[in-house]
């Protein structure tokens, strides 16, 4: 593994190795003292394009956890706005010595150019592209569902046979997209909830199942419900118009107190977050001991730290399993 | 004025014969002619074509002289086999006046390597509110007859409506850019499977086709003159042959990209292939070389458009839309079409140079038929060569080109505009016969 760009990229293999070595790098994270020596001497840069504390405090964390130096490039200046272009940040963090470039961006597919363009040698890591991709997700949803919905002893698994609905605004979701690779090559069998304005044309040759119906889903008797944020500005006219109210919305799609109650009493509940509390899921649902939702931010830092030390430390380019 | 052998050549593809040209036209055609006095090319087995028109190029020129200009996108039309080209009006300032119109036909004039004819905006700066001076343009010394906001669709159909009718008084034709603006906001490629997995925002079939049937109703209606620019969907096939089929005055072009390339090539977010109308499906690609061959599609077009490195060299929704074509269309639709069994070179030279002459109302001197006395607007290529596209090798000052390292077939080995040689051997010359 050269680069993590896409959650489709990554084999059976690759994907439970990562999540077996997050297992072990986790249970070290009990200790008083957390930081390993691995990445000692290594450069790890984050270089955001869009604004998420969440994800750049999470790779920031586990880098440091690794003992590799941390540096933090807020590029708010893009080619987009006429700053800086991807291009020359890009020479510029090679000219600094960057052995792993932690990337976010707006546009899809800028992760991709970055790894593919020659401007750099660095490790690629996609933090989230746009509409894209966000595989590091993909991979701490997959690390939280294993480890409720897995057997005691999970190392070497993957999450065959398992029932996962991922449920809102597909259309404009890299989480979904990431999800449905990733989940899909670990054996689970997904289902895509959403009103049919928010998913894209060309969503029938995903390898998962579609519904508009919620409700009907839950029936079905599922291990696990993903939901995923929906900003309330897409009901409006210039957001698109893609649903009359937010109300409507929560009334058919939202994880409500009813819905929770109908799911099987060994069901999780996941969000990537940030939540909309009222809107997509309800604070009953949120704050529920189904709710895994605090458990995944802490399980992003493991699978980052994976991540990381797999591409930096873990016999890059000559060990690909 | 050096008088021309071309020895051996097949006019159309059809049998060998000698051609003389002098003083700007054909004077003998047949076999053995003398070469007494003249500059021959040995050309066996070379084809023998009308010089090629393109309606549908942006020179940039004025405004954007950092990716073209007049003197070098008409220098890679000559090598490129093209004796006209049609520059569109999307240039700083706005070709939506009598005085840049003819502005642009004086550089054409003085660069001297194809004939150029400037297209003229159907509205005042692009803007889709209100007509240019179409009448002012059309009596100037340009001649303008073509008409066109491309880059942006004419979308207000009453807009529409009035520039078609008022055209009439003048020949004129209307060619819009059909793209219909709300469907496309944001739009970056095709929406389809690709767009879904890449996580692209598309640009749906249903947005142009949505236009070209409005417009083929319209031209009906007020009984006027449509040409469809840059065709490239199934769907608007089907709308076009349906319209011809019912007697509408409407003609429709497609590019050599979308004869080709698919939108699979997007995959690699490689800005060099995001295009607009973007690149379809394979199915898509399929039914516009059936609709070419078949004739509902009239004319190939390049939409060659140029853009300096730093506009394509970023991210995929950052990056410009537009790709490069005068130098590579004729092998492209050589490739596609020709040898497909598609199309003959006959059917080439009618989809680019005398249906487009047609169009474009230059057929008094371009898209000629070869015969003795006609002129010698002529362009000589050799099917059996193969190139390597190199895009820094092209006279284009801008590498945009999508088929960089593809191997095309097909080579112009020279071209002739009234009689001068402004390709040979396969190399530009100047107006004073020198190698540029």
């Amino acid at each position: 593994m050269d680069h993590l760009l896409s959650a489709a990229d990554l084999s059976r293999a690759d994907a439970v190795r990562i999540l077996d070595t997050a297992a072990e790098l986790a249970a070290t994270q009990g200790r008083e003292i957390k930081k390993l020596p691995t990445l000692r001497g290594r450069t790890v840069v984050n270089l955001f394009f869009e604004d998420s504390t969440r994800t750049r405090i999470s790779f920031e964390t586990a880098a440091k956890r690794l003992s590799a130096d941390v540096i933090n490039f807020a590029a708010k200046g893009s080619s987009v706005s006429k700053g800086e272009s991807l291009k020359d940040t890009a020479l510029t963090l090679q000219a600094m010595g960057a052995d792993a470039v932690v990337i976010r961006h707006h546009a899809s597919g800028a992760p991709h150019l970055l790894a593919s363009s020659g401007w750099l040698r660095a490790a690629v890591v996609n933090a989230g592209d746009g509409t894209h991709q966000h595989p590091t997700q993909a991979l701490l949803d997959a690390f939280t569902l294993r480890r409720h919905l897995v057997g005691p002893q999970p190392l070497g698994q993957d999450l065959a046979g398992l029932r996962v609905a991922i449920v809102g605004d597909v259309l404009h979701s890299r989480v979904a997209r990431s999800n449905v690779d990733l989940l899909h090559t670990l054996g689970a069998r997904v289902t895509l909830v959403s009103p049919p304005t928010l998913l894209p044309v060309g969503v029938e040759t995903w390898p998962c199942e579609v519904s508009y119906h919620l409700d009907e889903v839950l029936a079905q008797g599922l291990d696990a419900v993903m939901m995923l944020r929906v900003q309330r500005e897409r009901m409006s006219s210039a957001g698109g118009g893609f649903f009359p109210s937010p109300l409507e919305y929560s009334r058919r799609y939202g994880l409500d107190a009813r819905r929770l109650a109908a799911l099987p009493s060994h069901a999780v509940v996941l969000h990537p977050g940030p939540m909309n509390r009222g809107l997509e899921i309800s604070a009953t649902a949120a704050d529920s001991p189904r709710s895994v939702i605090v458990e995944q931010v802490a399980n992003g830092v493991a699978v980052r730290m994976a991540v990381l030390y797999l591409l930096l430390a873990g016999g890059r380019r000559e060990d690909v399993s | 004025m050096t008088e021309y052998l071309l020895r051996g050549v097949r006019p159309l593809g059809g049998d060998p014969v000698d051609v003389r040209i002098a003083d700007g036209v054909i004077v003998a055609m047949g076999p053995g002619l003398s070469d007494d006095g003249a500059h021959v090319v040995d050309a066996p087995d070379h084809v023998l074509l009308p010089g090629l028109v393109d309606l549908h190029t942006h020179l940039r020129e004025p405004g954007r002289e950092d990716a073209e200009t007049v003197a070098s996108g008409t220098r890679a039309a000559a090598l490129g086999g093209f004796t006209a080209v049609h520059a569109m009006a999307n240039t700083n300032p706005v070709a939506d006046t009598a005085g840049v119109v003819e502005q642009v036909f004086h550089l054409g004039r003085r660069a001297g390597w194809v004939d150029v004819f400037p297209v003229g905006a159907v509205s005042v700066g692009l803007e889709g509110e209100r007509l240019a001076e179409l009448g002012a343009m059309a009596d100037s010394e340009a001649r303008v007859r073509v008409f066109s906001d491309d880059g942006r669709c004419v979308a207000d159909p009453v807009l529409m409506r009035r520039a078609l009718e008022y055209v009439k008084a003048f020949d004129g034709v209307i060619a819009q850019h059909a793209q219909e603006p709300r469907l496309t906001e944001h739009a970056q490629m095709h929406e389809g499977v690709v767009s879904a997995q890449i996580g692209l925002a598309g640009w749906p079939a249903v947005a142009e086709e949505a236009i070209i049937a409005r417009d083929v109703l319209l031209a009906e209606h007020v009984g006027s003159r449509l040409h469809v620019c840059h065709l490239s969907t199934a769907g608007s096939v089907e709308i076009v042959r349906w319209a011809k089929g019912r007697g509408i005055d409407v003609t429709a072009e497609v590019t050599p990209h979308h004869l080709l390339l698919t939108d699979e090539l997007a995959r690699g977010y490689d800005a060099r292939f995001k295009v607009n109308p973007p690149l379809r499906t394979a199915a898509d690609v399929e039914a516009v070389r059936a609709g070419l061959a078949d004739g509902t599609i009239d004319i190939v077009a390049t939409d060659h458009a140029p853009h300096p490195v730093e506009d394509k060299d970023c991210e995929w929704a950052a990056a410009a839309f537009g790709m490069t074509g005068l130098e590579t269309a004729l092998s492209v639709v050589q490739h596609a079409m020709v040898d497909t069994g598609l199309l003959d070179w006959a059917g080439v030279a009618r989809v680019l140079s005398t249906a487009p002459a047609r169009i474009g109302r230059v057929a008094e001197r371009h898209g000629r038929p070869i015969a003795v006395g006609e002129p010698a607007n002529l362009v000589l290529v050799d099917p059996a060569a193969r190139r390597t596209v190199d895009p820094h090798a092209q006279a284009t000052a801008s590498p945009n080109t999508p088929y960089f390292d593809r191997e095309l077939p097909g080579r112009v080995v020279a071209t002739f505009l009234r009689g001068r040689p402004t390709v040979l051997d396969g190399a530009p010359v100047d107006q004073e016969g020198a190698r540029a």
